[in-house]
C-alpha cells in the first residue's frame, strides 16, 4: 500500500513537472538568439568576352564595369555582406547565365553595373515590367515582376546614398533581360560621366569614368545603400530578400 | 574571173549590211536615251501633297534621362502606316539634327517601315521572342500592335547604353501613341528580322505597351 502510494506520489510529480520541463526546454530554446539570416548581394559587371558594350574613349565597357564590380565587391566584404560576382575575369557570359548564378546566390540585392557616356552622373533602372503577385512558378521572362516593388525600394536606397554623395542621379525603368529574369529585388546601375567632365569635353568624360577617384565615390556610395539595405531589411525584422515581397 | 551580176549581188548585199547596222546602232542609242530620260524623271523625294497638321512628338533629352513632348506642323499622310512612319522620320530627324538633346545618326532614313496590324490581348509584355499577335476575329478599330521596322546602320550607329537606348525607345513608343491613339503595343525589327538588343542593353524581343511608355514619359516631365 505503502509502495503504491510512493510510486503515485512520484507519478504525478513527474506528471506536473512534464509541462514545466518542455516550457523550460522551449525557453531554452529560444534563448540564444537565431543566427541573422545571410545576406547575399549579386554583382554583375556586365558585358565581357567577345561582348565589349559600349565604346568610352579607349576604353571599352566591360573593363569598367569589372574595375566597379571588382572595387564594390572588396568594399562589400570589408563590411561583412557575402558577394557573389557573375564574372571575375573577361569572359563572355549569356544573360541567362547571369540571372541563374542571381537566382542560385538566393540573394537579397542584385546590382547589373554598366558604363556609359550619355548624359551624366549615375543612372538607376528598374525593369518595367507591371508588379505582380508572386507565384509558385515565375515566367522567365517576368521573373522581376513579383519583386519590382521591392527592387523601387533598393533604388530608392541606392538614390539617396548617391545624392548623399554628391552625385547626379537620374532614376528609370527599363526591359533589360537579365533585369527581367532575376527573382530578387535588382537594379541596373549605369555610371555616365561626372558633370564637370561631362560639360568639359568627350576626352574629360571618358577619363573620368577610368578615374580611380570617381570609380571610388560610386563605389563607397553604392557600398553605404547596400548596408543601409541590410539595416532596414534587420529592422524590419524580416528577411528583405529571401522571402515573396 | 567573177561574173558582173556576182559583183553587182556582193555590192548590194554589203550595201544592205552597212544599212542595216547603222539602222541598228540607232535603235539602240534611242532606246537607252529613252531609258536614261525614264530614271531622270524617277521622284527623287516623296511629293509633299499631304496637309500639314500638328504633331506631338515625345522628344528625349540625355541631360537629364527625360522624355518630353513638342508640337510640330509636318505634312501627313492620311494612311495610317505613312503617317506613322513619317512621325517617326520627323522625329529622328530632330535626334540627327546638330544641337539635338538625344544625337542619334540616321534621321528619316533609319525607319525601314512602318506597319499597323490588330493588337493581341493578354499581356503583351511577356509575349516570348518570335510570337506573333493573332488577327482572327479582331475588329479593324481595335487597338493597334505598330511595328517598326528599323535599318541595321541605325542600330549599329546608336549609341550604346542603357539611357540612350531606353529613351530612343520610350520616345518612339509615347510619339506613336500620342497621334495615333490606336496603337497600344509597339514591336521592333531590324531590317526585317527581331533582334536581342538596339546597342547592347535595350531588349528589342519584347512588344512595348505604349500606355506604359507614355505615363513613364510624362513622370519624366
Amino acid at each position: 500500500m505503502r509502495r503504491s502510494t510512493r510510486l503515485l506520489a512520484v507519478l504525478i510529480a513527474a506528471a506536473v513537472s512534464l509541462p514545466s520541463t518542455a516550457q523550460a526546454q522551449s525557453a531554452s530554446s529560444q534563448a540564444p538568439p537565431a543566427p541573422p539570416a545571410r545576406f547575399v548581394v549579386v554583382l554583375d559587371a556586365a558585358h565581357g568576352g567577345s561582348d565589349p558594350g559600349a565604346r568610352i574613349g579607349g576604353l571599352p565597357e566591360k573593363t569598367i564595369t569589372l574595375a566597379l564590380s571588382v572595387r564594390l565587391r572588396s568594399l562589400l566584404s570589408a563590411r561583412g555582406i557575402s558577394v557573389v560576382t557573375t564574372r571575375e575575369s573577361d569572359v563572355t557570359l549569356s544573360s541567362e547565365r547571369r540571372a541563374e548564378i542571381a537566382n542560385h546566390a538566393d540573394a537579397q540585392a542584385c546590382l547589373s553595373l554598366h558604363a556609359s557616356m550619355t548624359g551624366s552622373g549615375v543612372h538607376l533602372f528598374v525593369s518595367s515590367l507591371a508588379p505582380a503577385q508572386p507565384v509558385r512558378f515565375e515566367p522567365w521572362n517576368a521573373a522581376q515582376a513579383a519583386w519590382v516593388l521591392r527592387s523601387m525600394a533598393l533604388e530608392g536606397a541606392l538614390n539617396s546614398a548617391l545624392r548623399h554623395a554628391g552625385l547626379t542621379v537620374t532614376l528609370g525603368r527599363t526591359l533589360l533581360p537579365i533585369i527581367d529574369n532575376i527573382s530578387c529585388p535588382a537594379v541596373a546601375v549605369e555610371v555616365a560621366p561626372d558633370d564637370e567632365s561631362g560639360r568639359a569635353s568627350t576626352q574629360a568624360a571618358a577619363a573620368s569614368l577610368d578615374d580611380p577617384g570617381y570609380q571610388a565615390r560610386v563605389a563607397q556610395a553604392l557600398a553605404a545603400a547596400l548596408v543601409e539595405w541590410r539595416s532596414e531589411g534587420a529592422s524590419q525584422g524580416e528577411d528583405i530578400g529571401a522571402d515573396q515581397p | 574571173m567573177i561574173p558582173r551580176y556576182q559583183t553587182v549581188l556582193f555590192v548590194i548585199l554589203l550595201v544592205a549590211s552597212v544599212v542595216m547596222g547603222a539602222v541598228l546602232w540607232q535603235l539602240r542609242n534611242r532606246d537607252r536615251q529613252r531609258l536614261l530620260e525614264v530614271e531622270n524623271s524617277l521622284p527623287t523625294q516623296a511629293p509633299e501633297a499631304a496637309p500639314e497638321q500638328q504633331a506631338t512628338l515625345y522628344v528625349a533629352n540625355d541631360a537629364d534621362g527625360s522624355v518630353a513632348a513638342e508640337v510640330f506642323s509636318l505634312p501627313l499622310p492620311q494612311n495610317p502606316n505613312e503617317r506613322a512612319r513619317a512621325i517617326l522620320g520627323k522625329l529622328l530627324d530632330l535626334y540627327a539634327a546638330p544641337g539635338s538633346t538625344h544625337p542619334v545618326p540616321g534621321g528619316d532614313a533609319s525607319i525601314a517601315h512602318v506597319f499597323l496590324l490588330p493588337a493581341a490581348d493578354g499581356n503583351p509584355a511577356a509575349t516570348p521572342s518570335g510570337a506573333t499577335p493573332s488577327t482572327e476575329n479582331r475588329a479593324p478599330s481595335g487597338p493597334e500592335l505598330a511595328v517598326v521596322d528599323l535599318t541595321r546602320s541605325f542600330a549599329a550607329n546608336h549609341p550604346s547604353g542603357l539611357e540612350t537606348e531606353t529613351l530612343t525607345i520610350l520616345s518612339i513608343c509615347a510619339t506613336l501613341h500620342a497621334n495615333l491613339p490606336r496603337i497600344t503595343q509597339v514591336r521592333f525589327l531590324v531590317d526585317g528580322q527581331p533582334c536581342a538588343t538596339l546597342a547592347g542593353h535595350a531588349d528589342l524581343t519584347r512588344t512595348y505597351l505604349t500606355g506604359e511608355t507614355a505615363s513613364t514619359a510624362a513622370a519624366d516631365r
